[in-house]
């Protein structure tokens, strides 16, 4: 657990650990009846075998995910899918990050200081208690700020006025990744353009296979079509039309709704049964 | 020999007001009396042009003249001689251009059933306790790896562990069986048909490992480290979509998402399983081959209204199977023929509305032969949906061309290899299947796979390339 609602989990899958690069992710179906979902690789420790992931229970699916414990199993595991980022010398480089985000930016955030960058990491939250992972990040940048919506810690206001203090500063930045909802992806984005900024955002619209086969998680980039498992995750913000992305990850909104409160009767009988 | 009547045996089949509702497989299959009754319809023709008909050459009056005697385990035994996976090619090979086209009775009546048959033998093997055992020849310690479980890799499975080597199969998604286990829809194909083959395949002895992606996890070349051959047969992958305004709109499938969803995820019984999938009420399905068919019909049987095929040829052109497209008219899918669709119109949430069309006269004959396609100028409709299917297509699986340097790949990103031994323009690497020719069929898969599966055992022998 680490913080409300958000877990971290290790997981066996020697073969992924061993080829995981930042930036890409798994997929993973818990049990037969389950649906095939997308996770981020959040560590790797090769020589263990084992690799993480962070998420955040936001319906049926994830939910089942965090009711597992230490020692079970998942049915299956796929990966490591998706283009692994790019990492260079770029110079200074700012990740910016909201909410579950964090964890997935956090190898990115090594990779690159570990390539010579100088990191500067924001971190944004609703407020104080769903602060994650500050020490972690801390260590793998030179600076770190933390912004909460509510000003209940570190500075008040969203990652994008704290990304505009630090170009209005001065201070020369290369490039810029986003990771998080798609709404800060997009504020980001735009408050970047008029500087010239590269910057990357990693996309997260519903996925299928996430091999290429079937399109679900098709976006669109510049005008053209890409599939963000095959193309992506990791796309050229400036290019991104990120209302479509929002619009897309609403398909299923009604079914979604179903499935959880399914589960959530389900899981109030299991309670009351074994009281 | 008697006259043999003109008409074949018919073969009992749900009926169509009852079978849209359900995923339940349609034709029922024939009787043992039915079956051999059937098959006593067969001239046995001292030179049967069936056989020229069938690309792995079963021996077609061979097994139809043992059950025409009653004598169903020599049947069988004929059968798997040539075909591993006959419950499957009963059902879903393209028979009226293939065996039964090339059928002498065809000339006056309707051939003989010989897909019916097919599937009849399978079945009837199936049930018995015991099978039809295949011959192994002694090990001889070399090992094949093989990437991909549709039809062309099992088949290379089943061949090369025939032939003593060892083999391990690689598949990326969940469940082995290719299009045949995400793509065919149940009512066509019952997955249980599926792994029946494929428990076949295991049992004598060929390793299958799921959820293994080749060119992610590990590369091809790393594969050499621990196999002496490897067989590539990943199939055809990214859907194409026509590029037309609207195209990404809520409610816009490509077909291999919305088989997918249901077949392989049995999004049809949500939310007993999680996958969900939208439910159109009127449905639009772009293509008219085999593919849009299945996608017409699970959306009819998903709770549509109206399900239709749009299609830009004429009936004549449609390629999918005859039973599947008399299927579909039986079942009420309504056909729109000589439209192309030109844009879709979505509504302020972005969910598709409306579909503009052209129509579309036919002009001289194209590069494949059909008459082509040509817009009416000015001749725009509208027609509303709140689903759209694009079946039209595939470009093969990008993976493992674009992970493994210096294997030759053509202009549209197919694999190169030689179609008389499968091989790739790397040293052990071979090819078969969709990967290899685009969409094509599963008994030409299955056909590459053989003669792969042959030229595997040639170098693992010879050493030579
Ligand atoms: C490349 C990628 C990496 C991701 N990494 C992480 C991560 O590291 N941690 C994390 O918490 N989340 C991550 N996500 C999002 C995560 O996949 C979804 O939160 C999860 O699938 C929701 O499933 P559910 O059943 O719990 O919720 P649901 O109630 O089914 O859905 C909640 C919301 O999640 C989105 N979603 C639903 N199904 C999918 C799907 N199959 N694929 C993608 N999004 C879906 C939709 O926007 C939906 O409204 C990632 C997504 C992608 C595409
Ligand atoms: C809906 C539909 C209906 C059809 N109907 C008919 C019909 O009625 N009759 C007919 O003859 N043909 C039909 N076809 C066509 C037929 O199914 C194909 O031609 C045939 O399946 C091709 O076989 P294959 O073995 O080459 O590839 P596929 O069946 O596509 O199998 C390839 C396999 O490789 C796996 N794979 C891909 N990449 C990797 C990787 N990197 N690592 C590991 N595994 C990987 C895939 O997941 C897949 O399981 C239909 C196709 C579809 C989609
Ligand atoms: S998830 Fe299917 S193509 Fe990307």
């Amino acid at each position: 657990m680490l913080g409300p609602g958000i877990k971290r989990f290790e997981l066996d899958a020697r073969d992924i650990a061993r080829k995981a690069l930042p930036g890409q992710f798994v997929v993973l179906r818990i049990r037969e009846e389950g649906e095939r979902i997308p996770l981020t690789i959040a560590d790797t420790r090769p020589d263990d075998g084992v690799i993480a992931i962070v998420f955040q229970e936001v319906g049926k699916s994830t939910k089942l995910l965090g009711t597992l414990e230490k020692g079970d199993s998942i049915l299956d595991v796929i990966g490591p899918l998706g283009n692994p980022s790019e990492i260079e010398k770029f110079g200074t480089v700012v990740c910016v990050a909201g909410g579950v985000g964090t964890p997935e930016i956090l190898p990115l955030a090594r990779a690159l200081t570990q390539a010579g960058n100088k990191v500067i990491t924001i971190l944004g939250f609703r407020n104080k208690d769903l602060i994650l992972m500050e020490p972690e990040m801390k260590a793998v940048s030179s600076e770190l700020i933390v912004t909460t919506d509510d000003g209940s810690n570190g500075t008040k206001g969203f990652v994008t006025d704290a990304l505009k203090q630090v170009i209005e500063r001065g201070t020369k930045v290369d490039r810029v990744i986003a990771v998080g909802p798609v709404i800060m992806m997009k504020m980001v984005s735009k408050l970047t353009e008029p500087h010239a900024i590269p910057t990357i955002v990693s996309l997260n619209p519903i996925m299928l296979d996430g091999t290429g086969m079937c399109g679900a998680c098709r976006v669109n980039v510049g005008g053209e079509t890409k599939l963000a498992c095959v193309d992506g995750p990791e796309f050229d913000g400036h290019k991104v039309d990120f209302d479509l992305l929002m619009q897309r990850l609403k398909i299923y909104l009604p079914q979604e709704k179903e499935s959880l409160e399914l589960f959530k009767k389900t899981c109030e009988h299991q309670g009351e049964n074994d009281a | 020999m008697p006259k043999p009547s003109p008409k074949r045996i018919p073969m009992r089949a749900q009926k169509p007001e009852k079978r849209r509702y359900n995923f339940d497989e349609v034709p029922f299959g024939y009787s043992p009396e039915e079956a051999m009754a059937e098959a006593q319809r067969c001239l046995q023709c001292k030179k049967p042009s069936c056989i020229k008909g069938c690309p792995v050459e079963v021996d077609i009056p061979g097994f139809i003249g043992k059950i025409a005697e009653g004598d169903f385990w020599e049947a069988a035994k004929i059968m798997k001689r040539t075909n591993v996976l006959p419950a499957i090619c009963g059902r879903v090979c393209p028979q009226e251009i293939q065996c039964e086209g090339s059928c002498v009775l065809g000339r006056k009546m309707e051939p003989v059933g010989i897909g019916n048959l097919e599937r009849f033998i399978a079945d009837w093997e199936a049930e018995q306790a015991e099978c039809v055992k295949c011959e192994k020849r002694p090990p001889t310690g070399k090992k094949v790896a093989v990437v991909g479980a549709g039809p062309a890799g099992l088949t290379v499975a089943g061949d090369c562990i025939k032939l003593g080597h060892q083999v391990t199969v690689f598949e990326a998604l969940h469940k082995p069986g290719g299009v045949l286990a995400y793509g065919i829809p149940e009512f066509r194909l019952p997955k249980a048909i599926v792994q029946r083959e494929v428990d076949f395949i295991r049992s004598m002895g060929v390793k299958l490992v799921t959820d293994e992606v080749i060119g992610k996890s590990r590369s091809i070349e790393e594969l050499f480290g621990e196999f002496d051959a490897v067989f590539i047969g990943t199939g055809a992958g990214r859907p194409w979509f026509m590029g037309i305004p609207g195209e990404n709109s809520l409610g816009v499938y490509s077909a291999n998402e919305y088989l997918t969803r249901s077949n392989l995820m049995k999004a049809y019984l949500f939310p007993k399983y999680d996958t969900p999938i939208v439910k159109g009420k009127h449905v639009a399905v772009i293509g008219g081959g085999n593919v849009a068919m299945d996608s017409a019909r699970t959306a009819l049987r998903l709770g549509a209204k109206e399900s239709m095929i749009v299609y830009r040829r004429s009936r004549k052109e449609l390629p999918a199977r005859a039973a599947e497209i008399h299927h579909a008219e039986e079942e009420g899918i309504v056909f729109n023929f000589l439209t192309l669709p030109k844009r879709y119109v979505a509504d302020k949430d972005g969910w598709v509305r409306e579909m503009e069309c052209l129509r579309m006269r036919l002009g001289e004959p194209d590069a494949s032969g059909r008459r082509r396609p040509i817009p009416i100028e000015g001749s725009e409709f509208r027609i509303p949906v709140d689903m759209v299917i694009v079946a039209i297509g595939n470009s093969p699986n990008p993976l493992i061309p674009g992970s493994t340097p210096g294997l030759e790949t053509g202009k549209h990103g197919n694999i190169v290899a030689d179609p008389k031994t499968g091989r790739t323009s790397k040293k052990g690497i071979f090819a078969g299947g969709d990967i290899v020719t685009g969409t094509a069929t599963v008994i030409l898969a299955m056909g590459a796979g053989r003669i792969a599966a042959n030229s595997i055992d040639e170098y693992l022998k010879t050493g030579e390339w």
